[in-house]
This record gives structure tokens, C-alpha cells and sequence, in this order.
């Protein structure tokens, strides 16, 4: 335990709350962005082979 | 064989630009689906869909903007489109809203399915979407009120009270 509880000086504004600085970062954010960018760098499945060839069909129609 | 357009006419050199830069989006596409619907067959289909309504509407597209976002809101304007029309096609089911797009992640997923996955698909759509754009895909608020077609503000209260929902669900 620390002896001297900086938070509690009677002067001190509350903006820096231990609890706000715990949102910048909890580890289900870091979870949810690597949900998202392991699909990014997914290779592509076989079946968008097909839709290059898709694009030019629809130039010619 | 690819060549061959090139052929066509001296337009192909901004056609052939907007054509890769649409194609070097589909990974994005491809994670911005798989987060809305949960089933990676059915968001891969959204997306080869996304990008036929994107090439069909690339008249549309004004150079210099935003195209991930352009994209990003076809993609996600078609997802809630095939939404409503299964919606309408299993009506007798009361209430089953979401019914195929938004499943609970597949079972044949199970392995893969985190904490964090179950909880998202208990949010409503509008605040998963809010998320995934501006917590997972790195979209600024700003972005993620273009993709979404509402105000700044929204989005930021979408994403306020989806964190508030995700940690609560997840007792963080």
C-alpha cells in the first residue's frame, strides 16, 4: 500500500479517475479489433477467383 | 486473358484504378460483413454482392472520396436490405427478426466462437455496426456516421452504449 493517496488532496479535480484510464484499453476491445483484422488478413476463399471475371461479364453487358 | 479489357476502349485506365482499389477493399468488406452477420458464408456472399453493386454504381463514385466508406455503405445497406426480405419470408416466425443473417455464430463455428463473439450478437445491430466500424475497423466517428447515414452524434452514442452493453454482458 502506498502511504500517500494522491487522489484524495482536497484541491484535485476528479478528470483522472483510476476507472476512465481502465476504458482506454479493456481486453475485449483488443479481442473485437482482432476479430476484425484476422479476417482482413485472411487469404480469400476460392469462390472470389470467380468474381473477377464476374466484373468484366457485367463491363460487356 | 485479363488484358483483354483493355482492349475495349482508352476509359479502362480510371476503370482499371477503381476496379483494384475495389478489389484491395474486399478483406475489409470481408471482416466488416463477417462482424454485422456472423455466418462467414453468408457475409462472404454479401460481399461478392457488395462488390457487384459497387462496380455497377462506380458512375457514382466521386474520385478522391472516401471509397472504403462508399463501400462500407452498400455493404452494409445491402446486409439490412436481405435482412428485411427474410424477414418478410419467414414472417410466420413471429419475432424472428434477425432470423438468418444474424444467427447466433454458426455451430459448426462452436470452436471458435468467444465470449466476446456471443456477446457482440446480443447487441442490437445498430450498435455491433456502430463498434465494429470505430472500434474494430479504425473508422473515425465521422466515417462511421457516412457508412451508417446518421449523424456524428449517433454514431458516438451508438458506440458509447454498445461498450457499455459489451462490458456489462461480458462483467467486465
Amino acid at each position: 500500500m502506498l502511504s500517500k493517496p494522491h487522489g484524495t488532496r482536497p484541491g484535485q479535480p476528479r478528470s483522472e479517475r483510476p476507472a476512465s484510464r481502465k476504458l482506454a484499453a479493456p481486453r475485449w476491445a483488443d479481442e473485437l479489433r482482432k476479430l476484425y483484422d484476422d479476417v482482413v488478413s485472411e487469404p480469400l476463399p476460392d469462390s472470389f477467383n470467380d468474381l473477377l471475371k464476374k466484373l468484366d461479364r457485367a463491363d460487356d453487358d | 486473358m485479363m488484358t483483354d479489357g483493355a482492349s475495349h476502349s482508352g476509359r479502362d485506365g480510371p476503370q482499371d484504378d477503381f476496379r483494384s482499389a475495389l478489389l484491395g477493399l474486399i478483406p475489409h468488406l470481408r471482416a466488416f460483413a463477417r462482424g454485422l452477420c456472423g455466418r462467414p458464408d453468408l457475409a462472404d456472399d454479401l460481399v461478392q454482392e457488395t462488390v457487384m453493386k459497387a462496380w455497377a454504381a462506380r458512375e457514382r463514385y466521386e474520385a478522391g472520396t472516401n471509397m472504403k466508406a462508399w463501400t462500407f455503405r452498400i455493404l452494409r445497406n445491402h446486409f439490412l436490405n436481405e435482412i428485411r426480405r427474410s424477414s418478410r419470408m419467414t414472417e410466420m416466425d413471429e419475432g424472428a427478426e434477425d432470423l438468418h443473417l444474424v444467427a447466433a455464430p454458426a455451430q459448426e463455428d462452436a470452436l471458435h466462437v468467444s465470449d466476446l463473439q456471443s456477446a457482440l450478437y446480443r447487441l442490437p445491430k445498430e450498435r455491433r455496426e456502430a463498434l465494429l466500424l470505430v472500434g474494430a475497423g479504425g473508422f473515425s466517428y465521422e466515417e462511421a456516421a457516412q457508412v451508417c447515414g446518421v449523424p456524428v452524434g449517433t454514431i458516438k452514442s451508438r458506440v458509447a452504449r454498445g461498450r457499455a452493453q459489451l462490458m456489462a454482458i461480458l462483467g467486465e
